[in-house]
């Protein structure tokens, strides 16, 4: 397991570095001179030399990585160009709240996913089986962006029963977010553990089981479950990281004060530091959550680590 | 291939895939024809009013008809689809079978860069690109080809290095033939199927990207109408016309609803292992 892991760490080296310099070369990237295109078109030119040395664009390239790279490591994502403050306090104040709406949306994914997948798999070719498979297919079609605006419709606005927007209002803030959110995770799992379980139902084992006079309900628990939910665990824990992309949709339609939110913010606001260090921060998150889950299905399956 | 035909025409999924992309590729090459009204034109008298028998889906809140922006939409959807299609493919199937034909540092250095761009979630990439590119229809196409073409390389390559073991392969190559005749006249035909299923799927992913970035006000500018920007301006509205945000967020579940079906079912009438490609 160790060995497993040190090569896993050392396969993020690169990759880790890779995201490291795209997000430095975004500022970059920007068409024109950059410190022109953040200043404004009409700044003064004593302004414009000032932003320029204040991102330290004066400097020459390497120079300019090495000091990036460094500050970096001490944990220094830049100043923001609108409030001034450090992005890093800014970041560390958004995180809890995109964390938490991931975690909603997950925990409504498996509530809708586990019963549905397993009935499904249980009564194969049923009507509810269609019925499953038919919200799967919509699940996964349906955009967030229309999903998150119907449901304020119908719950928010003409059903009193949730905030349209905000953050203030608790655990009842939470629930249109993470619906919203849930649904294309719901649609994929229940797909997962539909495929999943009946695939263990046709196995010998089951019907050993069945045979040795053991219920139906007790070979489903007993013994196929544990197997099919391997599969089902890697999948959720791999979603995990692209419910953080997703957050960036889900927060801008419900005004949700996480990180994606931030992103947007300093886009419209052409708040480089600020949109640099968000994306560094989701992306880094991103692929952290990704080797953990790695590292799960290592545990929950040991065959995994001789390849 | 008349067997895959009739395969295909018993696949429900298919055939509904199917019909609904006809549909919408004629919407967006009719439009002038179908769309009743000019897409741009305002009458802010009677903004945000509700559905009628003269505007079916109702006005927006510049009073442009709703119905007609949503035709012309799909001109908009579509052009970046397939230009996103096009572009990433192109790029996509020649690095691919650059890498996986001739192996060595090109193979390393193609796989390696395509493992950074895969470890930085799309859609993240895209909204960074665009963010300092400046919002437009161009710098949304240029984004996503720019993460689209990731997963072609990918799999062309893993198809040829499967391919240029053949014997067919090594026989041509035996005759005298050069490489690039090699790959364009025999391995490229024979990797060609998985391809078209991904491209198939990835316009359905490219529309839902514009949809997404026009949504976060990073794609397409007013006025030209894009479902995601629709949609936007509507979110302002919710609960005073709520036909602004309901039509273009179905014109675009429907659309990619569409090409996902045709997807799975051209996966099915194919060759059901390559769903195991697509991911």
């Amino acid at each position: 397991m160790t060995q497993y892991i040190i090569r896993r760490l050392l396969q993020m080296v690169p990759i880790t570095l890779g995201i490291l310099t795209l997000v430095f070369s975004l500022i970059h990237l920007i068409p024109g001179d950059p410190a022109v295109q953040i200043a404004g078109e009409n700044a003064r030119p004593e302004d414009i030399v000032a932003v320029r040395k204040a991102l330290g664009l004066d400097e020459p390239l390497w120079k300019q990585y090495v000091q990036y790279i460094n500050k970096l490591a001490h944990g220094d994502l830049g100043r923001s160009f609108r409030t001034n403050e450090s992005v890093a306090t800014e970041i560390k104040e958004r995180y809890p709240a995109t964390i938490q709406l991931a975690f909603g949306a997950m925990l409504v994914a498996l509530l809708v996913a586990f019963p549905l997948g397993m009935i499904s798999a249980i009564y194969r070719n049923s009507w509810i089986d269609n019925v499953a498979r038919f919200f799967a297919l919509i699940g996964v079609s349906m955009p967030s962006f229309w999903f998150g605006p119907l449901l304020i419709i119908a719950f928010a606005i003409n059903h009193t029963w949730f905030p349209v927007s905000g953050r203030e209002e608790g655990l009842k803030s939470l629930v249109l977010p993470s619906v919203t959110m849930g649904l294309a995770l719901a649609a994929i799992l229940t797909r997962m553990i539909r495929v999943s379980v009946a695939e263990e139902l046709n196995q010998l084992y089951v019907t050993t089981a069945i045979a040795k006079g053991a219920t139906r309900t007790k070979a489903i628990f007993r013994h196929a479950l544990k197997n099919a939910l391997i599969p089902v665990i890697t999948v959720l824990a791999l979603q995990f990281g692209s419910l953080l992309t997703g957050a960036i949709i889900t927060e801008q339609i419900f005004s949700w004060p996480g990180l994606g939110r931030l992103l947007i913010q300093g886009i419209s606001t052409r708040d480089y530091p600020q949109v640099q260090a968000s994306i560094l921060v989701i992306a880094l998150t991103y692929i952290m959550v990704n080797f953990l889950s790695d590292l799960l299905y290592g545990v929950v399956d040991p065959r995994i680590k001789l390849e | 291939m008349n067997k895959n035909i009739k395969r295909l025409a018993k696949n429900f999924a298919f055939s509904a895939g199917l019909i609904l992309t006809i549909t919408l590729v004629g919407i967006a090459l009719l439009a002038p024809l179908i769309a009743p009204f000019d897409p741009d034109v305002q009458d802010t008298s009677r903004r945000l009013e509700e559905p009628s028998k003269e505007h079916p889906l109702g006005l927006d809140d510049l009073g442009r008809d709703v119905f007609s922006r949503i035709v012309f939409g799909a001109r908009v959807s579509l052009r970046v689809g397939f230009s996103v299609v096009i572009i990433a493919s192109m790029i996509g199937i020649t690095l691919g079978a650059i890498a996986g034909y001739f192996g060595g540092a090109v193979d390393t250095a193609v796989m390696r860069l395509s493992d950074i761009l895969l470890a930085f979630p799309g859609i993240l990439l895209a909204i960074a690109l665009v963010a300092v590119l400046g919002p437009s229809l161009n710098n949304v196409i240029l984004a996503l080809s720019t993460i689209g073409w990731v997963g072609y390389a990918r799999l062309v390559r893993g198809q040829v290095l499967k391919v240029r073991e053949m014997e067919y392969v090594t026989a041509a190559k035996a005759l005298g033939a050069k490489s690039p005749r090699v790959i364009v006249l025999h391995v490229l035909p024979n990797v060609i199927n998985p391809v078209i299923v991904m491209a198939t799927l990835g316009l359905a992913g490219a529309i839902l990207s514009e949809a997404a970035l026009s949504f976060l006000g990073l794609g397409v500018q007013p006025p030209t109408p894009s479902w995601g920007a629709m949609l936007t301006s509507g979110r302002r509205y919710l609960g005073l016309a709520n036909h602004l945000a309901i039509f273009p967020g179905a014109a675009i579940m429907l659309a990619v609803m569409g090409l996902n079906f045709l997807g799975d079912g051209l996966i099915d009438a194919l060759d059901p292992k390559y769903r195991k490609l697509m991911d």
